[in-house]
C-alpha cells in the first residue's frame, strides 16, 4: 500500500518573544510595552519546560527551518496554529493590536517564506466585533484558512455574542479552529481550580466536550449553516459517548432549545472535524476500531502531528484504516475542510 | 451575512405550544398523569435502587430537627449557597408529574407514596436515600454542619425507622473537612447509613487537601463517599463559562464527574487513603473509558509531576470507584452498548438506580437499552450494590 499524501492540520508556530512583534505594533502600544516591560500574553496553558511541550530534539517554539525539516518532511501541506493568547490580555485594544501584529508576523516569517504552509488568524475573541475586523483584514490572503480560538473562553462558543466572528468566517469561507488552551480567568473545571498541571492537561478534553454541547445546543449551526469547526488537540475518543448522552438529553429536553431541529449528533457529524492528536487511545486496538465505527470517524478526523509536541502513537490509528479511510483522514478530509 | 435566523432570536420565538405548563397543574399535580398500568417486562433478579431522593415536606419539618439557635437563624436568614448558577428545571422540582403527593408537599417527601410508587411497585429490596436538601452547600459552614446533622436525624426518625427497606446517606457539610469528619464519626457505625454524600459541583476539586479529613473519617469507618449529580459550586459549569440552557447544565454533568475523577486520582487521595471507595451517582458512565484512556496517556507524559500516582490511573479507578447507571447513555445501535460495557470493564462496579422521583426516572424493566445476560443483570440490578454496601 503506498503511503497517501499527508496534510498536517496542527503545527505550532509560536512567537519567540514580544520583541518579534515590535516592528508590527503601533507606536502607542510599542511605548506601552517598553515602558511597562510587558512580556506579552501569558496564559501558562502550555509551559515550555513541561515534559510534553516538545520532542526530545525539538524546540517548544520551533522556527521555520525546524518546521520545514521536522514537520513538513512528511507532509504536503501544514496548517499552522499559533497559540498566541491575545485573549488573555484584558485590554481589548492592546489585544487587537497584538493580534494584527502576530498575523502580520505570520505572513512575513512563515507564509511568504514557505508555500506549503497555511496559517490561522489570531483574533481578540473576547471582543467579537474587534475579532471580526481582524478577520476582515486577512480574509483575502490565500495563506489564511482558519480563525483560531482557544478552547477556554469567558463564554462558551455557541453563545450569540460570537456571531460577528462566525459571520465573518462564513462570509470568507474560513474554518474556525478551536484549540487546546486559553486563560479566561475562571476555573478550568466545573468544580474549581485543580492543583497540578497534569490535571489541567487531562481536563482540557472536557472543555472541548462542553464547547461541542454549547455550539449545538445554542444553535450556532442553525444560525450559520455553513459554519465548520475543527477541534484541535482535544482528543476524539470521547465523541461517541458525548453523542449518545446529548442525543438522549435532546429527546427529553428539546423543548428547551426549539432551534435545535435535529438530533445533536447530526450537527456534530456535519459541522465538526477533529485532529487525531492526542490520540488518547484505548490499550486494545479493537476498542479503538469500535470507537471509530461508532462515530463515523473516517469522515471526521484530520491527520495532525501536533509538532513540536511529542506523540508516538499515531500508527495505532493509521494501522486500523483501509486505504480509502487512510486517504480521507490523512488528506482528503482536510483538503475539503480547508478548501486546499 | 448568510445567517438563516435572526441572531436575536430567543427560546420565546421558537414554536409555540398550546400548553405552556407542560401538563402540570400545581393545584392537582397528579391529574395529568395516566395511572393505568403499562406492560411490564418480567424481572428475574432482585432490585437494589441506589439513588432515591427525599425532601423535607416543609421547612418547618427541617426546623424541628435543628438545634434551637439555628431554628431562628434559618427562619431569619434562610439558606445561602452559591448563587448565579442555577437553571430552571425542565419541570417543577425536576420531578415526575405523578410523584406529587397532592397535599402541597413536594415529590419525595411522603413515605407512603414513595413506598407505593417505588418500593412496592417495583419490588425494591433495598433503596438508598440521597437527600439533596442543601446542607453541604451552605456558605455559613457552622449552619451547614447543623443542617447536615438535622437532615441525618430526620432520615433516621422518619425514613429508616418506619421503613426497613431504606438506607440513608450521611449528609456532610463537605466544604469543611473537619466538620464533615465529625458527622461521619457520628453515623459511620450505624448500619442504616451506607455512604457519605457530596455533590458533583463542589467549590474545589475533591482531590484538594481541604477535603482529606472527610476521607480519613470515611476510611476509618469503611464508608464510601458518594458523589451525586448537581450543585452550583460558585463557578460556571464549563471550563469556558456559563451556557444558556438547562439541557447544557443537565448534559454537562459528565464533564463535572470527569474533573472530580481526575482530581481524586492525580491529587493522590488513594495514595493517602488506600481503602477509600467512591460511588459516582447520576453521572452516566459512557464517558469513563475514554477518560481513563486520556488519563493513562496524560500520566505517561506528565506523571513526573505526581510521583504519588504510582500506577496507571485506570487501575486506580477500577479499584476505588463504583458507578450508578442512571441516566445511562443510549448508543445508536444495540451492539454499541455491549461494546461500551467491554470498554468499561466494570461489570462488578455498575449499580442500578432509578433516580425516583425525578423526571428522568429509569424504570427497572426498561433501563438498559439492550437485554443483558443473566450474570450482568444480577450484578447490576443488585449484587454489586449488596457487596459494596454490605447489605
Amino acid at each position: 500500500m503506498s503511503e497517501p499524501n499527508r496534510i498536517d492540520c496542527d503545527i505550532h508556530n509560536e512567537v519567540p518573544a514580544l520583541e518579534a512583534l515590535y516592528p508590527y505594533l503601533p507606536d502607542h502600544w510599542l511605548d506601552y510595552c517598553r515602558e511597562s516591560a510587558f512580556n506579552g500574553p501569558d496564559a501558562a496553558d502550555y509551559p515550555e519546560t513541561v515534559p510534553n511541550s516538545a520532542r526530545a530534539d525539538s524546540s517548544p517554539k520551533p522556527d521555520l527551518a525546524e518546521v520545514q525539516a521536522r514537520a513538513l518532511d512528511v507532509a504536503d501541506i501544514g496548517i499552522l496554529n499559533c497559540a498566541y493568547r491575545v485573549q488573555s490580555v484584558r485590554n481589548e485594544d492592546l489585544a487587537a493590536s497584538l493580534a494584527t501584529a502576530v498575523n502580520q508576523w505570520q505572513v512575513d516569517h512563515w507564509l511568504e517564506k514557505e508555500p506549503r504552509l497555511r496559517a490561522s488568524i489570531v483574533v481578540p475573541s473576547h471582543n467579537p466585533r474587534l475579532a471580526a475586523q481582524e478577520i476582515e483584514r486577512w480574509a483575502d490572503h490565500p495563506g489564511f484558512v482558519q480563525v483560531i480560538l482557544p478552547v477556554r473562553a469567558e463564554a462558551p462558543y455557541g453563545n450569540r455574542r460570537y456571531d460577528p466572528i462566525y459571520a465573518a468566517a462564513v462570509k470568507h469561507d474560513l474554518a474556525i479552529g478551536i484549540h487546546y488552551g486559553g486563560a479566561p480567568g475562571h476555573p478550568p473545571t466545573p468544580t474549581g481550580w485543580p492543583s497540578y498541571y497534569i490535571e489541567d492537561y487531562a481536563n482540557m478534553a472536557q472543555i472541548f466536550q462542553s464547547q461541542v454541547i454549547n455550539l449545538v445546543c445554542e444553535g450556532a449551526f442553525e444560525r450559520f449553516p455553513q459554519l465548520r469547526v475543527a477541534l484541535i488537540e482535544g482528543g476524539f475518543t470521547w465523541l461517541p459517548s458525548l453523542m449518545w448522552r446529548i442525543d438522549k438529553e435532546w429527546k427529553g429536553l428539546r423543548h428547551n432549545t426549539p432551534y435545535v431541529r435535529r438530533p445533536p449528533s447530526e450537527y456534530m457529524r456535519e459541522h465538526l472535524r477533529f485532529t487525531i492528536q492526542p490520540l488518547d487511545a484505548p490499550p486494545n486496538p479493537l476498542h479503538l476500531a469500535q470507537i471509530l465505527d461508532q462515530c463515523g470517524a473516517e469522515d471526521l478526523l484530520l491527520y495532525a502531528s501536533d509538532y513540536p509536541h511529542p506523540h508516538d502513537d499515531q500508527d495505532i490509528l493509521l494501522d486500523l484504516l483501509t486505504a480509502d479511510q487512510r486517504n480521507k483522514i490523512c488528506s482528503a478530509n482536510a483538503r475539503q475542510f480547508y478548501r486546499l | 451575512m448568510s445567517t438563516r435566523f435572526d441572531s436575536t432570536a430567543t427560546v420565546e420565538s421558537g414554536p409555540a405550544t398550546k400548553d405552556r405548563t407542560n401538563g402540570h397543574d400545581p393545584k392537582n399535580p397528579s391529574a395529568s398523569v395516566q395511572q393505568s398500568a403499562r406492560y411490564r417486562a418480567p424481572l428475574d433478579t432482585a432490585i437494589i435502587d441506589t439513588d432515591i431522593h427525599i425532601y423535607f415536606p416543609t421547612q418547618d419539618v427541617l426546623r424541628d430537627y435543628l438545634d434551637e439557635p439555628w431554628q431562628d437563624y434559618h427562619r431569619t436568614f434562610g439558606q445561602r449557597g452559591f448563587d448565579g448558577s442555577h437553571y430552571p428545571r425542565a419541570m417543577p422540582n425536576a420531578a415526575r408529574h405523578d410523584a406529587w403527593p397532592g397535599d402541597g408537599t413536594p415529590p419525595g417527601s411522603n413515605l407512603p407514596l414513595l413506598q407505593k410508587q417505588l418500593l412496592d411497585e417495583w419490588n425494591i429490596e433495598v433503596g438508598v436515600l440521597n437527600p439533596l436538601v442543601g446542607a453541604g452547600e451552605q456558605r455559613n459552614l457552622a449552619f451547614g454542619a447543623a443542617f447536615a446533622r438535622a437532615t441525618n436525624e430526620w432520615q433516621l426518625a422518619e425514613w429508616l425507622e418506619p421503613e426497613p427497606r431504606l438506607r440513608a446517606s450521611i449528609i456532610v457539610p463537605w466544604e469543611d473537612g473537619q466538620l464533615s469528619a465529625a458527622e461521619i464519626d457520628r453515623w459511620g457505625s450505624h448500619p442504616g447509613f451506607v455512604h457519605a454524600l457530596v455533590i458533583a459541583r463542589t467549590k474545589e476539586p475533591l482531590g484538594r487537601r481541604k477535603y482529606w479529613p472527610m476521607y480519613e473519617a470515611a476510611s476509618r469507618h469503611d464508608v464510601p463517599i458518594a458523589i451525586h449529580f448537581g450543585g452550583a459550586g460558585g463557578g460556571p459549569i464549563t471550563g469556558s463559562g456559563y451556557p444558556n440552557h438547562y439541557i447544557e447544565d443537565h448534559g454537562g454533568m459528565p464533564q463535572t464527574f470527569q474533573a472530580q475523577v481526575i482530581s481524586l486520582i492525580f491529587e493522590g487521595v488513594f495514595h493517602e487513603f488506600p481503602t477509600l471507595k467512591f460511588v459516582l451517582i447520576e453521572g452516566g458512565f459512557a464517558w469513563i473509558a475514554p477518560l481513563l484512556w486520556r488519563m493513562d496517556s496524560s500520566w505517561r507524559k506528565l506523571g513526573s509531576e505526581v510521583p504519588h500516582v504510582t500506577e496507571p490511573p485506570s487501575e486506580i479507578f477500577r479499584r476505588h470507584f463504583w458507578v450508578s447507571t442512571q441516566p445511562m447513555e443510549e448508543p445508536f445501535q444495540p451492539n454499541q452498548f455491549r461494546q461500551l460495557l467491554g470498554h468499561l470493564d466494570l461489570d462488578d462496579r455498575l449499580l442500578f438506580a432509578t433516580d425516583y422521583p425525578h423526571w428522568d426516572f429509569d424504570a427497572p424493566d426498561r433501563a438498559f437499552p439492550v437485554p443483558l445476560d443473566k450474570e450482568r443483570r444480577r450484578k447490576f440490578m443488585a449484587d454489586n450494590a449488596r457487596e459494596l454496601y454490605k447489605l
